[in-house]
């Protein structure tokens, strides 16, 4: 009895799951087609840009973020490291995965951002918003990639989507709780002098948000760059795909490298992203 | 010497104390800026089961034990009038606050008008309001709550950004603002560096940068130090002698709320139960709260001789006559030993004693805008009660030994 109650919800559930998708890929082709121009348009320029230029000007771009953003011993830091991967022969995956992992926080933050500030505003959409976030962050990862396949094929595109969903949420909730953090009397402070709301949102609300807008842009690129690295099962190219090589042919050195790399270039978009959040403006003494 | 003839002439004892003619404006305090009335803010959906109970003369501490909801405000009614300084004060939680957020509909009323020139602000549609809050109102606050992001200049320039005041136009604004409040030379500063009363200066810049004719303070000066908070105090008497604007201020500081205050509002948990000119507060507080509320305060230092000043049928006055035969007579008819004499201009000239029959020699008489702590040795010596003269010489009343002591006695029971 248990296990026919148990199939008859579980298989409903799926389904119903399986209906939704298929209703989605029957009827909403044109929809996705946009879907996936737009995003491969996108990621394809960053990507195009990022290994279209010559190494050591990425490599100078990056360390000079790191010398500007960070300090000295970081940029020597980032130099070195730089120079390994390249010497490793990964320039190119990492390129391509940093490209990815751009693209995906860029478009991550484009609707997260906005999203957050609807939460922050409205107690319906905050009720909604904070469900559909638990459930995307505590789905396993793997399991975005299977309608990111059915709907987007292989190849960089649903690679790019299903790291969007995963690592959207952060973005999210941090831009939500920071406009919520800022202080009641600089609200009342902003009304009381004549306010509208848009002029309240950019003047008051998301200047003393920053901050913590700025911690959700490091986690999404931090949650982003763990993402892309699995994605390269559905072929998003990149390191992931070296990883991925490297566990099929039981290949230890390729493994390492890899993976080294992938821990290299965490630790530099990091430690970047992080310091937007520091060095952003903190509430005064109070 | 002059002369004297009875006269039964008597100021009405209510002049003396009314007016508080300072520096300032006496005429455009007369007109009625701010009309409040029947204000009510119940912090619930739907108000009416709450306003119900207190119709039927429940307080707010029965309300939130029946009902559950918090009362803020009940039925206030009063005045604000062009160019005084109103000190609204109460005990945290009596409803102060609710108040001053209800005048810019920072918090929405559930009850009753808010008429700004006759204008019902409660009836205003959002955009409507933004516009009056933009052109006539700013509001300084307890934390300050400037902008971290803007330096002193930005955060003075805000209100007049937020009205699309070009940026050379506000900046120039701000800086005169600064200016006014002695802080110009550190415009390119951060809030955080600057220190608490310099960053409460900032947001007086701020407030008055846009030119307001109404400003709101919440507890302006609450979170400075006492030595700053006086600065502060003097400041803002100092630009109200300047420009006198319309000025509600929220305090919960009875010395504050005296030195600075035309005229104070006293609230009790919800409710206006008093409102009056320092000195009739003073001298008359309606209940035991207004009066415990005071107890501290020192009033010697607060109060004029104006306001202890009385013309009451204690004290007789004569008119200038050759012959004071009459004079005397109505003296003793009445009982006194002496007598004041007023010229027929109205200019006070001497004290007349009924035993000696002459004027009383080497009294100088009190101006009205003489402290009382000043004045206790001179009441003391004096024999008769010390006359108290306005600037123009003429005669405001008398201040006797006893009208002072009984002042000065802050803690004991005294008639009303």
């Amino acid at each position: 009895m248990d296990e026919e109650l148990s199939a008859l919800l579980g298989g409903g559930i799926g389904r119903w799951a399986d209906w939704l998708v298929n209703r989605i890929l029957d009827h909403g082709q044109p929809t996705l087609d946009v879907i996936a121009a737009v995003v491969d348009g996108f990621g394809g320029a960053i990507d195009g840009a990022l290994l279209g230029a010559p190494p050591w000007a990425l490599g100078a771009v990056v360390t000079a973020a790191a010398l500007w953003r960070v300090g000295k011993g970081f940029a020597l830091f980032t130099l070195l490291s730089l120079a390994a991967i390249f010497a490793m022969g990964l320039w190119e995956p990492m390129a391509s995965t940093l490209g990815l992992v751009l693209s995906s926080t860029l478009l991550s933050l484009l609707l997260g951002v906005p999203l957050g500030i609807w939460m922050a505003r409205s107690r319906w959409a905050d009720g909604v918003g904070a469900t559909l976030l638990d459930f995307m962050q505590t789905m396993p990862a793997f399991v975005y990639l299977i309608p990111a396949v059915m709907f987007f094929g292989l190849g960089r595109v649903p690679g790019i989507i299903a790291t969007v969903i995963f690592a959207m949420p952060p973005a999210v909730r941090l831009t939500a709780l920071g406009i919520r953090q800022v202080p009641v009397e600089l609200v009342e402070a902003g009304r009381a002098f004549g306010c509208r709301e848009h002029q309240l949102l950019l003047k008051v609300q998301l200047p003393n948000a920053l901050p913590s807008i700025m911690a959700g842009v490091n986690q999404t690129m931090m949650m982003a760059l763990s993402m892309i690295v699995v994605a390269s099962m559905i072929g998003a190219g990149g390191l992931g795909n070296v990883v991925l090589q490297g566990i099929q042919r039981l290949d230890i050195g390729l493994g390492v490298e890899s993976g080294l790399s992938v821990v290299l270039l965490a630790i530099m978009l990091d430690r970047i992203t992080q310091s937007f959040g520091k060095n952003a403006p903190q509430g005064g003494k109070r | 010497m002059t002369m004297i003839l009875p006269s039964d002439a008597a100021f009405s004892s209510a002049d003396a104390a009314q007016t508080r003619p300072d520096a300032r404006v006496v005429e455009a305090r007369s007109t009625v800026r701010l009309e409040v009335r029947n204000l009510c803010k119940i912090f619930a959906d739907d108000p009416r089961p709450a306003l119900a109970l207190l119709k039927a003369g429940a307080d707010k501490a029965e309300v939130l034990r029946r009902l559950n909801v918090n009362v803020g405000v009940v039925d206030a009614s009063f005045d604000i009038r062009a160019g005084e300084i109103f000190v609204i004060m109460g005990l945290s939680g009596s409803g102060k606050s609710t108040m001053i957020r209800l005048l810019n509909r920072l918090i929405e009323p559930s009850g009753g008008d808010i008429r700004l020139d006759g204008r019902n602000l409660t009836a205003l549609s959002k955009g409507e309001l933004v516009e009056v809050l933009r052109r006539d109102m700013s509001m300084v606050f307890q934390s300050f709550a400037l902008l971290p992001n803007r330096n002193a200049l930005d955060n003075a320039a805000f209100g007049l950004e937020i009205a699309g005041v070009g940026k050379a136009e506000r900046r120039a604004a701000a800086l005169r603002a600064l200016d006014k409040v002695g802080l110009s030379a550190y415009a390119d500063r951060f809030p955080r560096e600057l220190s608490g009363g310099m960053q409460q200066r900032v947001g007086l810049a701020r407030a008055l940068a846009k030119n307001p004719t109404i400003m709101l303070m919440d507890e302006a000066f609450s979170a400075l130090d006492p030595l700053i908070r006086a600065d502060m105090q003097d400041e803002l008497l100092r630009l109200q002698r300047e420009q006198a604007r319309t000025i509600v201020f929220i305090s919960h500081d009875a010395e504050e709320a005296m030195r600075i205050a035309d005229r104070i509002a006293v609230m009790e948990d919800g409710r206006i139960v008093q409102i009056g000119t320092p000195a009739e507060i003073i001298r008359s507080p309606a209940d035991e709260y207004v009066r415990a509320f005071f107890r501290g305060v020192d009033a010697s230092r607060l109060l004029r001789a104006r306001d202890l000043a009385r013309c009451d049928d204690r004290v007789v006055l004569l008119d200038e006559e050759a012959d004071p035969a009459p004079a005397l007579r109505r003296l003793a008819e009445r009982g006194v030993g002496y007598g004041y004499i007023r010229g027929h201009d109205g200019r006070f000239l001497g004290v007349l004693s009924r035993e000696s029959g002459t004027l009383v020699s080497g009294l100088e008489p009190a101006r009205g805008d003489d402290s009382l702590h000043g004045l206790l040795r001179r009441v003391a010596s004096a024999p008769c009660p010390l006359p108290v003269v306005d600037g123009d010489g003429r005669f405001l009343g008398a201040l006797s030994r006893a009208a002072l002591l009984e002042t000065l006695d802050r803690g004991g029971p005294r008639h009303g």
